[in-house]
């Protein structure tokens, strides 16, 4: 197979899941402007959970499916118990998540120890398709490739497109005012936290089908969605996409052609992108 | 003038009981307190208040609408608001117009309409606010920032009668705006009062106030210093030398 291919197919799988895990992240830290630092705890988690239940199963979406729903719910317990009173104070928010991410770090490696784990995958997913250019590739990682972009045209639909979507928008512009359209906004940016953590928790899943999860991905993982979500702009879904894209393409062709820089050149992509468009590159100037 | 009573053959006699009551109301930044002691009832005749610049009118409709801590009595509908959040105040039948419109930049016209949820078989849905204001309907697929001041009020309007109020409480809706504008929002809103919309109304502008409402309260360092028939205000410049500096 043509390498360049190759790497690119690679580079936008990657992105995939980048993208899966900023597109919550997204919304919770570019919508909601609350700076959570336990995004990355949110992924790994999901992906562990999602593990023990296919395992346990053999369903790889039930462990998804699972993985999502206990994930959303701790997202609903941090929200409503641990930071709801502070929203508005960005460095206590960003203190307790903190702590939250370094709890679930310890927890975490204990009960699921350091070495790696894998999601199994459904059978019929090992295999690999032909591509037009006549090349094999991994059915998995075209999977996910589709998965990203449906999850991401749902969320674009959803967000512009619909009434929730509207009201989403308009709590985050003037969360008071919308309050005055008799909306409870409160239970809105509580929905709008746990569709985030969950999000991130499937990307978990998703993530830990192609590789292994391990400890440490937590922080990984955080970093990377953030550098997504700034690179793409702040709440914007289809400048996380693009972000996602660009982060993944990037970390995988620095891979191949200066794999010492690979890392750099992701955080240069993203001071090459603020210094020409400090909003990131679909986002509003504010 | 003006002819305030044009606007009451059209209202139903009985209306509603109860309406807002307002008493021992404070409300303080801090240490300074911008209103002490406010009392006033209303039951469901158009309301206006004026008064100079800062003179705590705003406080004291941000207050109603709970966009403003405070402590002493607010009830309407003899059910108590006081410290409630703004969608319950909402949803207990006070429509809010906010000083500054604040429109969602975020949203088009059409979205700030159908966000509210008003349900076809209402009073107020979508599609009467659009017969309302018309201009409106032309400017469906713009955003909220790219409105004229307006154009603006008008949204500010049309989304507080969406959520179908027994009471609506507008702060300062002429603002900035055109005396052309000003007219056309004033001939709407009076068209509004006369189907029995109950309004409280805060205004510089004198004139709009009392071609609007039959009843002025004068608010002066944060309490009702006055409250006066619209035609005494309306056609006694001493009164209104007194009260707002106008001469």
């Amino acid at each position: 197979m043509d390498q360049f291919l190759l790497v690119a197919l690679n580079g936008l799988t990657l992105g995939s899941i980048y993208f899966l895990v900023a597109s919550g992240l997204t919304l919770i830290f570019g919508l909601m402007r609350v700076i959570t630092m336990a995004h990355g705890t949110s992924y790994l988690l999901g992906g562990y959970i999602g593990y023990s239940i296919a395992r346990a199963s053999g369903n790889w979406l039930l462990g998804a499916l699972g993985a999502a729903v206990a994930v959303g719910l701790l997202g609903l317990f941090i929200h409503q118990v641990l930071i709801r009173r502070f929203q508005d104070d960005d460095l206590r928010v960003a203190l307790i998540t903190l702590g939250v991410s370094l709890i679930g770090t310890d927890l975490m490696f204990a009960a699921f120890g350091g070495t790696a784990t894998q999601v199994p995958i459904p059978a019929e997913w090992q295999t690999a398709l032909t591509l037009p250019s006549g090349d094999r590739y991994p059915a998995i990682r075209l999977i996910i490739l589709v998965l990203a972009v449906v999850i991401g045209v749902v969320m674009w639909l959803v967000i512009n497109r619909t009434r929730a979507g509207s009201i989403v928008r308009a709590g985050v512009d003037d969360s008071a005012m919308t309050s005055a359209t008799g909306v409870n906004v409160r239970v809105v940016f509580a929905v709008v936290f746990v569709v985030g953590s969950a999000l991130a928790a499937f990307a978990g899943v998703v993530g830990g089908s192609l590789f292994p999860l391990l400890p440490g991905q937590d922080g990984t993982y955080l970093l990377f969605s953030l550098v997504v979500v700034i690179v793409g702009g702040m709440g914007s879904i289809p400048g996380a996409a693009i972000g996602a894209a660009l982060v993944g393409l990037v970390s995988q062709f620095g891979l191949v052609f200066a794999p010492t820089y690979a890392t750099v050149l992701t955080f240069a992509l993203m001071v090459f992108v603020l210094a020409f468009r400090p909003q990131g590159i679909l986002g509003r100037a504010v | 003038m003006t002819q305030p009573d044009t606007v009451l053959p059209g209202r139903p006699e009985t209306r509603s009981s109860g309406g807002l009551r307002i008493e021992g109301l404070d409300v303080s930044y801090g240490r300074v307190h911008v209103l002490q002691d406010v009392s006033f009832e209303m039951g469901s005749e158009p309301v206006g208040m004026v008064g100079r610049n800062g003179m705590g009118k705003t406080t004291l409709v941000k207050a109603i609408a709970g966009f403003l801590p405070s402590s002493g009595t607010i009830e309407f509908e003899g059910k108590s608001i006081q410290g409630r959040q703004p969608y319950q105040i909402t949803r207990a039948g006070i429509g809010y117009v906010p000083q500054g419109r604040r429109i969602f930049p975020s949203l088009t016209v059409h979205e700030h309409l159908t966000m509210v949820g008003a349900k076809k078989t209402d009073r107020w849905n979508v599609s009467s606010v659009y017969d309302l204001f018309p201009r409106l309907a032309e400017r469906k697929r713009n955003g909220g920032g790219d409105l004229s001041g307006g154009e603006q009020q008008m949204l500010a309007i049309a989304r507080a009668l969406l959520t179908n109020p027994r009471l609506v409480v507008m702060d300062e809706p002429s603002e900035g705006l055109a005396p052309a504008v000003v007219d056309h929002v004033s001939q709407v809103l009076r068209s509004v009062v006369a189907e029995g919309q109950s309004v409280l109304l805060i205004e510089q502008n004198l004139r709009f106030a009392t071609e609007l409402c039959d009843r002025i309260l004068v608010m002066v360092n944060g309490r009702i210093a006055a409250d006066l028939p619209s035609q005494v205000i309306a056609n006694d410049p001493e009164v209104q030398a007194r009260y707002l500096g106008v001469v």
